[in-house]
């Protein structure tokens, strides 16, 4: 193939660009027609691999991005990743047509919505074909960006807003996992492709981060994909408008964690934790998906539930296809069953749940409330749309003639088998499998009935609608009436759909077991002979499930037992307050607003980490030879300089505090006379001399400050914070000047002072010669100090303006 | 000698950090020139007490004291000189403006709390 398709991906992304244009030129044309002809051409052009895929087969396509980095951008299309793309383009088509239907196009921004849309189209498309896992992770986070854009399309609406944060930050933390995943496979494997990933997987297996890679790569599929505990972001998405729904919120992006978990079958699989994680968590996923679903009463929350329980299903499938890595033989052909029913299903789903949420999109549009309590007897008013939802509901709870039978029936098949596997526990908890799954089997039964008869069936509810009733208008009815007839279809030609679509993706999941998708040969039937247990165990389901549909008033009040304090969403929201009050709540206590406190902390930290590692690196030393020998003059200085710091800190007056520092500067000009420091001992005394004039000025025009401020009462605390001080400082001094590594470079200095320098007083060629920059930029802090204080004292805005600014 | 000059050193940090952790701004500024004078004492102290003639040349004189040190102490007396120059001045402004010059009361912006 000359074209490079991997550019086919950023079609719409490029597509989104002219969109803007369109909206404002073209106001008379719906902008989704132009919009529609990207995902039609893209379905068309993916039509053309399945060629390539029937036949095992992949297509590869690259172009480098960051080639130092090996990074770049690599489609590759094998059965799985077609069969993605072929859901996404389709069913995008349809939602595209849908939408143009159901967005007036005077009163909505068209603009916003379909940039929105077409980008995570290309997202989408990103994700499922990708091969390198950076770049896969870059559309994965860009379909949590457009999805949170989507879901927050009507910005002005509260609801919208708080849906809109919440799935994004749960898909955001999922794909930080996910990137941490990456990142270490990408170790592990010594490579970004998956496909060499997958190669590696022995390798990688044995390597001791498998198990944290495995667990963050899961957090990613589980987030994205509404699992246990993290499904409670897509109720909250129903706030988005209802195509996107159908199209982000069942078909597509929620699938993206269960591609994810099929594509890395193969690499993980060899792990029991694996097997575990992923069959569990989707089997919990499932009941507790089907058995809220039935409480919810908004039409789109029941779609929502059942998604999140169907994708559970699918989840604990693929989790169930895993085992055949571990098993031999004829057991093995058990489980390839299961990875088939998980992609089978998935095809299924991505139907009859797209045809649904367009019918309560429908409703919604045409009756005005979503509300299941308020609908009711629309059958006759809207049969089209009553016979779309009745199909997809029934393929939903898995009753025949639809597609949603043969998957079920492959769904408990597999269940079934599951405890006949005996590696990892699975003979003593395996029964467990099997059991869950009929149980909600039987609330997905309820719910399916729940949905379609309580909206369309029954009588009309005395309280008018919003609007008044009618069928809705034939090009909103196309696009969920195709899928319908898909959803019929299917069961009448499971092995057609299976050798075209199912079967190349099953490879991909199984690579070890197959490498054609001939071999797959897995032959769906929708009779399986009398006494097959599925058959049993669906007659149970549609008898129970009747039993409790029909006596449901009575036991819905058990929904009333949990309280609502105790529930996930609870639990995501006091995680949130918690957040943000803890949070606020710790700053405000250690940020006090007071600059003593402050300097606690930064005296403390010098004084701890000093003197810790002072000692915990044994620098301690003293050595009294080093010293020079006491000098007389020297400790009366000393004296003298102690009792002057004294008198500062115990002056009763401001005058005397600024004597004593008086006397401590004159002292330690006194200090630099008898260490031979004349050039020093003048400017100290000089500046001594200023510093106590200004001091003095200062206070003489401060006329108000009686006393130099707060009483003088000792603080313990502060003592002992300046005490550790004091006391490291001396510490540090001493052994600093024990341990002298390098002789000083002073003797270069008193060697060329008069030979290249031309000058006798050593210390004065330092500062102009040898290190005159430093003093040039001291002048500059002179003149800026001057200057900042002759603008401190002159320029000052007004009164007035001086009080707004502080506001 | 160095000895005695390192306690020295080490009681004017304590009392340069005692008086600046205290209320009174004054003080604060107090202690920063106690600060300053304690750590030009200690580039003193380190650069060895020993010498015998001041660092400036003499016929005959070797032992010179160590003019490195020195050299570095007057570019810090002087930026000091400038800092606390400023600082003062802030004071002053600070008084007149707020009237207090206790930092307990200077404690930002109430209406962000």
């Amino acid at each position: 193939m000359s074209l490079e398709f991997v550019l086919l991906i950023f079609l719409p992304l490029l597509a989104a660009v002219f969109v803007p244009i369109l909206f404002k030129k073209l106001k008379s044309i719906h902008t989704g027609w132009f919009v529609l002809l990207v995902p039609v051409v893209l379905f068309i052009y993916y039509l053309s691999f399945l060629k390539t895929t029937m036949n095992g087969k992949v297509a590869i396509s690259e172009i480098p991005w960051i080639p130092s980095l090996d990074i770049s951008f690599v489609s590759y299309i094998d059965g799985l990743s077609l069969l993605f793309s072929l859901l996404i383009t389709g069913i995008g088509a349809l939602v595209v047509l849908y939408s143009i239907f159901y967005l007036d196009k005077n009163r909505e921004k068209l603009n916003n919505f379909y940039v929105y849309l077409l980008m995570f189209m290309t997202a989408m498309l990103g994700i499922v074909q990708s091969d390198h896992v950076i770049t896969l992770y870059l559309f994965w986070e860009l379909t949590s960006i457009s999805s949170f854009l989507l879901i927050g399309y009507w910005y002005t609406r509260d609801r919208s807003r708080f849906g809109a944060l919440k799935s994004m930050l749960i898909t955001i933390f999922g794909g930080l996992m996910l990137l941490g995943g990456f990142v270490l496979l990408s170790i592990m494997g010594d490579t970004y492709s998956i496909r060499e990933l997958i190669a590696n997987s022995a390798a990688i297996f044995e390597h001791e981060y498998f198990i944290l890679a495995l667990v963050l790569v899961l957090l990613g599929a589980f987030t994205k994909s509404a699992q246990f505990p993290f499904y409670i972001w897509l109720p909250d998405a129903m706030e988005a408008p209802t195509p996107v729904s159908a199209y982000l919120h069942s078909a597509t992006m929620v699938k993206a964690g269960l591609y994810l978990v099929a594509r890395f079958t193969p690499v993980f699989a060899a792990s029991e934790v694996w097997i575990w994680l992923v069959t569990g968590i989707g089997l919990l996923t499932l009941f507790w998906g089907s058995f809220f679903a039935v409480k919810q009463t908004d039409l789109k929350a029941i779609l929502a539930f059942s998604t999140v329980s169907q994708l559970g299903l699918i989840m604990s499938l693929l989790g169930a296809g895993a085992v055949s890595y571990h098993v031999e033989g004829a057991n093995a052909a058990l489980f390839k069953f299961a990875a088939f029913a998980a992609i089978f299903h998935l095809i299924n789903h991505a139907m009859f749940k797209g045809s649904l949420f367009m019918v309560a999109g429908i409703v919604d549009h045409q009756t005005g409330t979503r509300d299941i309590r308020k609908l009711g007897g629309l059958m006759s008013i809207m049969p089209i749309s009553f016979t779309v939802a009745f199909i997809g509901s029934m393929s939903m709870a898995g009753l025949p003639p639809f597609g949603g039978f043969l998957s079920k029936e492959l769904f408990l098949k597999s269940m079934i088998a599951l405890p006949e596997f005996e590696l990892f526990n699975f003979a003593t908890w395996g029964m467990i499998f099997p059991i869950l799954a009929w149980i909600a089997s039987v609330f997905t039964f309820v719910y399916s009935f729940y949905f379609v008869f309580k909206t369309f069936t029954g009588k009309k509810k005395p309280e008018p609608l919003p609007i008044q009733p009618k069928e809705a208008s034939l090009g909103m009815l196309i696009s969920p009436v195709l899928l319908a007839a898909v959803v019929v279809v299917i069961f009448f030609i499971p092995n057609l759909i299976g050798k075209a679509f199912v079967n190349p993706a099953v490879v991909a999941t199984q690579s070890d077991l197959f490498t054609h998708p001939d071999e797959v040969g897995i032959q769906v039937s929708a009779w399986h002979g009398f006494w097959s247990p599925e058959l049993l165990m669906t007659l149970g389901v549609i008898g129970l499930g009747l039993v409790l549909f029909l006596t449901m008033a009575r036991w819905q009040k058990l929904y009333d037992i949990q309280p609502q304090y105790f529930s996930l969403n609870a639990l995501y929201d006091s995680l949130l307050t918690f957040g943000e009050v803890g949070m606020n709540r710790l700053s405000r206590f250690y940020m006090t607003g007071l600059i003593r406190t402050y300097l606690i902390y930064m005296f403390s930290f010098i004084v701890l980490l000093t003197t810790a590692s002072l000692f915990i690196q044994n620098a301690f030393v003293v050595d009294m030879d080093s010293f020079a020998p006491l000098n007389a003059y020297g400790l009366m200085t000393a004296i003298i300089l102690v009792i002057a710091v004294c008198m500062v800190l115990f002056a009763k007056t401001r005058l005397a505090a600024i004597i004593a520092l008086g006397a401590v500067g004159y002292s330690v000009a006194l200090f630099f006379v008898i260490y031979k420091a004349p050039d020093l001992a003048l400017t100290q005394l000089v500046i001594e001399t200023v510093s106590v004039a200004l001091f003095l000025l200062a206070f003489h025009h401060l006329p108000g400050l009686k006393r130099h401020g707060e009483t003088m009462k000792f603080r313990l605390g502060n003592f002992i914070i300046a005490a550790a001080v004091g006391v490291m400082i001396t510490l540090v001094a001493l052994s600093a000047h024990s341990q002298k590594m390098i002789p000083s470079i002073s003797q270069y200095y008193k060697d060329t002072v008069f030979t290249e320098a031309a000058g006798g007083n050593i210390v004065n060629v330092i500062l102009v010669d040898y290190r005159g920059f430093d003093t040039l930029f001291e002048i500059a802090v002179l003149a800026i100090a001057g200057i900042g204080v002759y603008s401190m004292i002159r320029l000052r805005l007004s009164r007035k303006e001086n009080s707004d600014e502080s506001k | 000698m160095e000895f005695v000059m390192s306690i020295v050193i080490g009681i004017l940090f304590m009392a340069a950090v005692y008086l600046i952790l205290s209320r009174s701004l004054l003080r604060i500024i107090l202690g920063t020139g106690l600060l300053s004078h304690g750590a030009h004492l200690l580039i003193l102290t380190m650069g060895g007490l020993g010498g015998s003639a001041p660092p400036v040349l003499v016929e005959g004189v070797t032992d010179l004291v160590d003019p490195l040190p020195q050299a570095l102490i007057l570019t810090a007396i002087v930026i000091s000189f400038g800092v606390t120059a400023f600082m003062l001045v802030l004071f002053y402004r600070t008084y007149t403006e707020h009237n207090t010059d206790n930092m307990n009361l200077m404690k930002g912006n109430d209406e962000h709390d």
